[in-house]
């Protein structure tokens, strides 16, 4: 680990500003994923902005409707909060199946969104990768890539985004409040990811110095019959080999609305979105179900290690549909 | 119970060390305060094979805070027998991640920054890290681990195979696998002229110590290694690691103590860990399931700079009985890191082949699993001729079945779908030794006793067990004996390791107690005032001990849920039920069943060391890509044993516990994972996507 200096800002304009005027300065959240690869030497920042005393922290009912999350919410009390848990049970399910109690006590949703691959090529200094080195190559299309994803890579970077509580967030529409240092926004989360392309070191639409402050929910009734299910090699404190956000109306045993997100088979959190429009107006059925997974699928582009995935994925969109709608009878 | 002790002062369950353990006042080797001390941080080669043409330091020893960059430019020369201990004494690099160079520096910190600035220059050449069951490398070591035959026949087993009836012909594959003990391999070590002392992470104070003087050109009784407790090593912490001579080599060349501990991704390149397998395994038999012949061919990898050929086929030289048999050796030299024990080093890869096998054999016979196993049951040893001194494997099989509630299976496989389940049974063994050690006791004349012996708790509940088995042969209550473990100046002691730890160090603090008994007696009770003692040394006892053959036995049974959808495998309850001679503390032989049976269901189910070509190394060399079971992969685990009568293994009767409990896991689960899906799993782990349907 290199030295580095460690700040702590009076609040979220002076942290935008500090990071905007400084090279090599980061926004430092629950640390539980930039301080292991400053560790590793993947990070080397050479100024800590610490945004967690910035009263982000609130979860507040939003103006029209929905709830509007602080960015540095710790992951435990998002998933603990009662009207996530009532209104957006997706959210809490994708938390909870996330990581570890210690983790999630200090990790930030802010920092959630923003947390890096576990390639394990990234992760290793020592090896080439594009995106840690642009330009250097990707050993894991030829290497280890069974966690590697299906949907959205490029030939220069196939990894996937680690994060469970996005998967969900992607699948509720949520919008991300930035603060920059000219001005403030709000993006779509669709919006807030890019896909790798031949830039994988671009990860994100944010420019230096931008803050996520807030995440915010849209109002969403059919939430309510909402679930996460993550599949995994270990019971727990595993990252997703696959994971599925749902959430699904029904009415007249028909598809009335839908959202659907997947977790860990492309480099950004995944809105199915063709699979949403293949179910809309069709009979909720395991048939309808499946071939709407297998219409997303189908631009899938899997590797030798990675290949099960196209039928794993399959399977568990299935099943999670399917038992939502069952629920909702 | 009858066989096991009784000592009012150590309350059922507990450990003595447990309250320091749980408030942080037990220290482990880094943990020593120690004046003055600073840091060493090796440097890992980033190539898998070649010559280092050149080394520069410059920018490391820029570093007001760096003391010394060692490399194989200017490290002192050793006399290391063992290559993975002749730290930076050759300019060859054998597999990536081997130690190159190291910086010394007044802080962890600094060393370790220091460390990536330190500019190696390799001439590389083309590496091959790819195990294959025909790799043009193949040879025949001359034995396999410790000193087993590398190969052995009986009869005609081609034949018999050829003309058996019912005949299995199945390959098996094990991945390598990592120790990862919890505590990472640490040393603080310091020099008094020609006397070394190291706070060292070891199982074994007396050995390192000798190996560790060997590397220095020392005598033995010039080093000191104090070991006060380890947490884990599960074989990687069995004889000394680069991190001890690092560390000794670091603090010559300073003239100050130097700390050293490993990062868990540095373990996975330089500690050692088990070799991956493929192994062929040939059952003939007839109609009744009664084997004809049993052929057992291994493939096996080692480093190019040391042979470590793990004895995989050797349990199945005394499992069965068959009157036509082979068991064979091969390996191949790879430009690996080197593999070392791990945890029951044989029996658990050839068990896990073995004992999938024999479902195989049950299924294609037609005849109960537990039923096959019990008709092919040996009157002696089948390979040597010679008795059993006890061998309980049978009663650990119906016992269990009874308490498992076998009797209720319905044998039809993969007929149970929509959440899948099924069940399984494997049999487990491993060898019942004890190894040459020495004891002290001693009592004071205020009636304390001191009991003294080179043993180590490497978190085994070894110091628990040895002041029980004190008190109890001097007859006194636990309380009025202190018990000096962990420290290569008390008598020499074995290892805790090959399951040999308590049942060699029992035996040797029984005679010593036994012998200080005998002498108070003789005084009738009397203590001179400079107190008595009494010597033992068990080496003549074991020496002569009855030539027969001498194992643990038992049964596990596994009861597994497979979801169709995700192919995700859970276990939702295993038993092992053991016969292992005496159980001496049952607190402490519990621990060392389930935990032996955990580490089995992560083998089944987790545990892959990958291995990259491109590269040559592990790439998941951290716990979070290398998976061990989590507290949620574990449910209903429970370990029994049956009371067995061991009459030759000492005066405790214990045939060792630490690993017969790992030993057949993986079988058992593989087994009762086919049973649920109708898939048979041959390689393990057995991950998701094997059985996605």
């Amino acid at each position: 680990m290199q030295p580095f200096q460690y700040q702590q800002p009076a609040d979220a304009a002076g942290a935008v500003a500090t990071v905007a005027a400084t090279d090599g300065a980061v926004f430092l959240g629950g640390g539980t994923n930039l301080v292991d690869l400053m560790k590793l030497g993947v990070e080397a920042p050479g100024l800590l902005v610490d945004v967690t005393r910035l009263s982000m922290d609130r979860i507040e009912p939003a103006p029209d409707g929905g709830l509007r999350i602080g960015a540095g919410v710790r992951n435990s009390d998002l998933a603990a909060d009662p009207r996530v848990r009532a209104e957006y049970p997706v959210l809490a399910q994708a938390l909870l199946a996330g990581a570890s109690g210690q983790l999630r006590n200090m990790a930030t949703v802010g920092g959630n969104l923003l947390q890096r691959t576990r390639c394990l090529y990234f992760q290793d200094v020592t090896k080439p990768c594009n995106k840690r080195q642009p330009g250097s190559g990707c050993p894991a299309r030829t290497g280890e890539h069974r966690n590697l994803a299906i949907l959205g890579g490029s030939a220069s970077c196939i990894a996937t985004h680690p994060s469970d509580m996005a998967v969900a967030l992607a699948a509720l529409g949520a919008v991300v409040h930035v603060q920059g240092a000219g001005r403030s926004r709000a993006l779509d989360l669709a919006e807030l990811y890019r896909l790798p392309g031949d830039e994988p070191d671009r990860e994100t639409a944010l420019s230096r110095g931008d803050l996520i402050t807030a995440v915010e929910l849209p109002p969403l009734d059919f939430a309510r019959c909402s679930a996460y299910r993550k599949v995994r090699d270990r019971a727990s404190y595993a990252f997703a080999v696959t994971s599925v956000a749902a959430a699904i109306d029904v009415e007249d045993g028909l598809v009335r609305d839908v959202r659907l997100a997947l977790g860990a088979v492309a480099p950004v959190p995944w809105r199915a979105r063709r699979a949403e429009q293949a179910m809309l107006g069709r009979p909720a059925t395991e048939e309808t179900f499946r071939s709407a997974a297998d219409a997303e699928l189908a631009a899938a582009a899997p590797l030798r290690g990675n290949a099960f995935k196209v039928p794993l994925v399959s399977n568990v969109v299935t099943a999670v549909l399917s038992q939502l709608a069952g629920s909702t009878r | 119970m009858t066989a096991t002790l009784s000592t009012p002062q150590i309350p059922h369950g507990t450990r003595i060390d447990g309250p320091d353990k749980v408030t942080g006042r037990a220290r482990y080797a880094f943990e020593h305060p120690v004046d003055g001390a600073v840091y060493a941080w090796p440097v890992q080669s980033t190539i898998a094979k070649g010559e280092i043409r050149d080394t520069d330091a410059s920018a490391a020893l820029a570093l007001p805070s760096v003391l010394a960059v060692l490399t194989p430019d200017n490290a002192p020369r050793l006399t290391a027998d063992d290559p993975e201990l002749a730290l930076f004494q050759s300019r060859s690099v054998a597999y990536r991640g081997q130690l190159v160079a190291a910086v010394v520096a007044t802080s962890l910190e600094t060393a370790r920054g220091a460390a990536d600035l330190v500019r190696i220059d390799y001439a590389e050449v083309p590496h091959d890290v790819t195990l294959t069951p025909d790799h043009p490398g193949l040879y025949k070591p001359e034995k396999v681990n410790p000193n087993f035959p590398t190969d052995t026949e009986a009869g005609d087993p081609d034949g018999a195979f050829a003309a058996a009836p019912v005949r299995v012909d199945k390959t098996y594959r094990t991945p390598g696998e990592h120790n990862n003990p919890m505590e990472p391999h640490a040393t603080i070590a310091w020099w008094e002229g020609d006397r070394l002392t190291v706070f060292e992470a070891t199982q074994g104070p007396s050995r390192a110590a000798t190996i560790i003087a060997g590397v220095f050109g020392l005598q033995p009784d010039q080093v000191r290694v104090i070991a006060e407790h380890v947490g884990g090593g599960f074989g990687a912490k069995g004889t000394p690691r680069p991190n001890v001579i690092l560390a000794a080599m670091a603090a010559r060349a300073v003239g100050r103590p130097v700390k050293c501990v490993l990062t868990r991704q540095q373990m996975f390149a330089v500690v050692g860990h088990r070799a991956p397998s493929i192994q062929r395994l040939r059952l003939g038999a007839d109609e009744n399931g009664r084997l004809t012949a049993i052929v057992h061919d291994v493939v096996g990898q080692t480093s190019t700079i040391k042979e470590f050929a793990e004895q995989t086929a050797v349990a199945t030289r005394h499992m069965y009985a068959a009157p036509n048999r082979r068991t064979t050796h091969r390996m191949v030299r790879l430009d690996v890191p080197t593999p070392a024990w791990m945890r029951a080093p044989g029996e658990c890869p050839g068990m896990f082949a073995l004992e999938s096998a024999m479902d195989e054999l049950a299924v294609a016979t037609g005849i109960d699993p537990v039923e096959l196993r019990i008709r092919n049951e040996p009157a002696v040893e089948p390979e040597s001729g010679k008795p059993f001194s006890s061998r309980n494997l049978v009663a650990c099989l119906r016992e269990g079945a009874a308490w498992f509630g076998w009797a209720d299976r319905d044998p039809a496989a993969g007929t149970r779908r929509h959440g899948l389940t099924g069940t399984g049974v494997a049999a487990s063994t491993y060898p019942a030794r004890a190894m040459a050690s020495q004891a002290l006791a001693s009592v004071e004349a205020t009636g304390h006793y001191v009991v003294s012996i080179a043993a180590v708790d490497i978190g085994t509940g070894a110091r628990t067990a040895l002041l029980a088995v004190a008190a109890d042969a001097l007859g006194v209550p636990a309380d009025h004996v202190t018990l000096r473990i962990g420290d290569s100046e008390l008598p020499p002691a074995m290892i805790a390791g090959g399951s040999m730890g308590n049942a060699s160090w029992s035996w040797a603090v029984t005679d010593a107690c036994r012998a200080l008994r005998e002498q108070i007696r003789a005084r009738d009770g009397a203590i001179p005032a400079g107190g008595l003692s009494a010597h033992s040394s068990t080496g003549d006892a074991i020496g002569a001990l009855p030539d027969h053959a001498r194992y643990s036995f038992g049964a596990q049974f596994a009861d597994v849920r497979v979801d169709a959808d995700t192919g995700e495998v859970r276990v939702p309850r295993l038993l092992g039920v053991f016969a292992a001679g005496r159980i001496v503390v049952p607190a402490m032989a519990r621990s060392q069943f389930i935990g032996g049976m955990t580490m089995g269901l992560s083998m089944a189910l987790h545990e892959e060391s990958m291995i990259d070509p491109q590269f040559g190394d592990y790439p998941n060399h951290d716990l979070a890509s290398y998976h061990v079971a989590a507290n949620a992969d574990v449910c209903d685990l429970d370990a029994r044993w049956i009371d067995e009568d061991e009459p030759e293994l000492g005066p405790a009767g214990a045939k060792g516990i630490g690993e017969v409990g790992i030993v057949g896991t993986a079988a058992a689960i593989a087994n009762a994972v086919y049973h649920a899906t109708g898939i048979r799993v041959r390689d393990l782990p057995i991950r998701l996507d094997k059985l996605l349907l």
